[in-house]
């Protein structure tokens, strides 16, 4: 249980996708300019994570690996991923439409998202059991729920802030981007400290 | 070599797996999409400016479908799209939408306007608006911090000079900018319009002259010289009848601060 709080937490704050891996960046600048937004953005990542986590990890360990053909990772992966959002797209529309009109516009963005993608083979990389990479995945997404939403917050901040002339727009959006990651830096070899 | 093969199975394999799970999914779940509403969407040009008063296409391309829209909504396609809709619809296009641009009713560039304060607050025309007007000593004109710019979903708008202006070009006629504008200076005219009135101002010709060297004062030599009658000034401001006007330019020849101005859109803006 320890273990898997530690898991949960450090991939929420240590290695945060957005923040310090530097994955799910083109989400995390195009879909953060209002809060709504982001936080639904960052709910279909998270639900996309999980789901992505459960499907892939069979996949590497029960096929790939009993066959030596570890190097189908990529292709493999993106596939499966692609069209798993697919087909929850097409649940989604058909047994929750609210749901469908609130998220899926950001579906067909996630499919090939980097961060989902990161998060499976990274899952499969530190070499975390089923329920551990379940929890890794949960926390990933967390994660970038937790920095779409600060981040949008800042944005809505800088929008209405006098900035010179040269910086607005993308270039004090990014500047700003790197500030929350260096504050993020700033948790690392916290986690393990927390259940010493 | 037989490794390869075996990857190249798997992956077809899945591959396969997967399209037939989705064309299962597809056929036995998916939610039938009006036929009706997917045609129309296609006539529309899905910019989603929400000229048409819907949210955006797909909104509006519903409302058609269902038959609660009219088919000449949308300013943007103008008379091509609202002709394919009722095509698709097999109704009939009744009135025939214009070919609408954006027009910015204010000539006070920023040698021509006095300023009476040095504003330094938030950058925006509505903030700049509720101190006392804003900076500018007109009461009426443009003020230049872009709030239309922002509003326009086709980048048609652009501040040169202290005042917005528009691309013609880009400019669909959508209105979002005229809805944003808080001195209310922008209206949607047609693009054949050939006389306009570059000014707002509905102040005396003493004070709007004071206020800006471009103003309209009011003289009504306009109304005098124009063969039509084409031509009314009310509330110190001259009006054109579009309607009326021939373009002869005989006020534009006539007018002492040369706020009446022969239309010429092209020339607008330069990049």
């Amino acid at each position: 249980m320890k273990e898997l709080m530690i898991i949960l937490l450090s991939s929420v704050f240590v290695n945060n996708y957005v923040l310090s891996r530097f994955l799910g960046i083109c989400p995390f600048l195009g879909v953060s300019k209002k809060l709504g937004p982001a936080v639904g953005m960052g709910i279909s990542v998270t639900a996309v994570m999980l789901l992505a986590s459960a499907v892939t990890w069979p996949i590497q360990r029960l096929l790939l690996d009993r066959l030596g053909l570890g190097y189908l990772q990529t292709v493999l992966f993106i596939l499966v991923i692609a069209a798993l959002v697919q087909m929850l797209e097409l649940m989604l529309a058909r047994f929750s439409p609210a749901l469908h009109r609130s998220l899926g516009v950001y579906l067909p963005l996630i499919t090939t998202n980097c961060a989902v993608l990161g998060v499976a083979i990274n899952n499969i990389n530190d070499g975390f059991t089923f329920v551990q990479s379940i929890v890794s995945a949960l926390g990933c997404g967390l994660g970038f729920l937790l920095a779409m939403v600060l981040f949008a917050g800042l944005r809505s901040r800088i929008d209405e802030s006098e900035i010179p002339r040269p910086f607005r727009g993308l270039a004090a959006t990014l500047i700003a981007a790197s500030f929350i990651s260096l504050a993020f830096m700033g948790f690392a070899g916290i986690v393990d400290k927390l259940f010493a | 070599m037989t490794k390869i093969f075996i990857a190249v199975g798997i992956v077809f394999v899945v591959a396969l797996v997967l399209g037939a799970a989705l064309c299962v999914l597809d056929r036995f779940f998916s939610v039938p999409e009006d036929e009706r509403k997917k045609k129309v969407r296609d006539c529309l040009p899905g910019i989603n400016c929400g000229a048409c008063g819907y949210k955006g296409c797909d909104d509006y391309a519903a409302a058609l479908a269902a038959g609660e829209a009219a088919p000449n909504l949308c300013i943007p396609g103008g008379e091509d799209v609202a002709a394919s809709v009722a095509a698709v619809l097999g109704v009939e296009n009744t009135a025939k939408p214009l070919d609408m641009v954006a027009f910015v009713h204010c000539n006070g560039v920023c040698d021509a306007v006095t300023q009476k304060a040095v504003y330094d607050g938030i950058d925006t025309c509505r903030a700049a608006s509720q101190l006392y007007g804003g900076p500018s000593a007109c009461r009426f004109g443009c003020l230049g911090c872009g709030d239309c710019a922002a509003a326009c979903p086709m980048d048609a708008i652009c501040v040169q000079d202290g005042i917005a202006r528009v691309d013609t070009r880009l400019c669909v006629g959508c209105g979002m900018c005229v809805a944003t504008c808080p001195k209310g200076i922008i209206s949607i005219i047609p693009q054949e319009t050939q006389v306009a009135n570059y000014c707002s101002s509905k102040d005396k010709g003493a004070v709007a002259r004071a206020a800006c060297k471009n103003a309209c004062i009011g003289c009504k030599k306009c109304e005098k010289v124009c063969p039509t009658g084409a031509i009314t000034v009310a509330d110190n401001l001259a009006t054109v009848d579009a309607g009326k006007c021939t373009g002869c330019g005989a006020c534009a020849a006539s007018c002492p601060t040369g706020c009446l101005k022969m239309v010429y859109f092209p020339d607008l803006v330069e990049e």
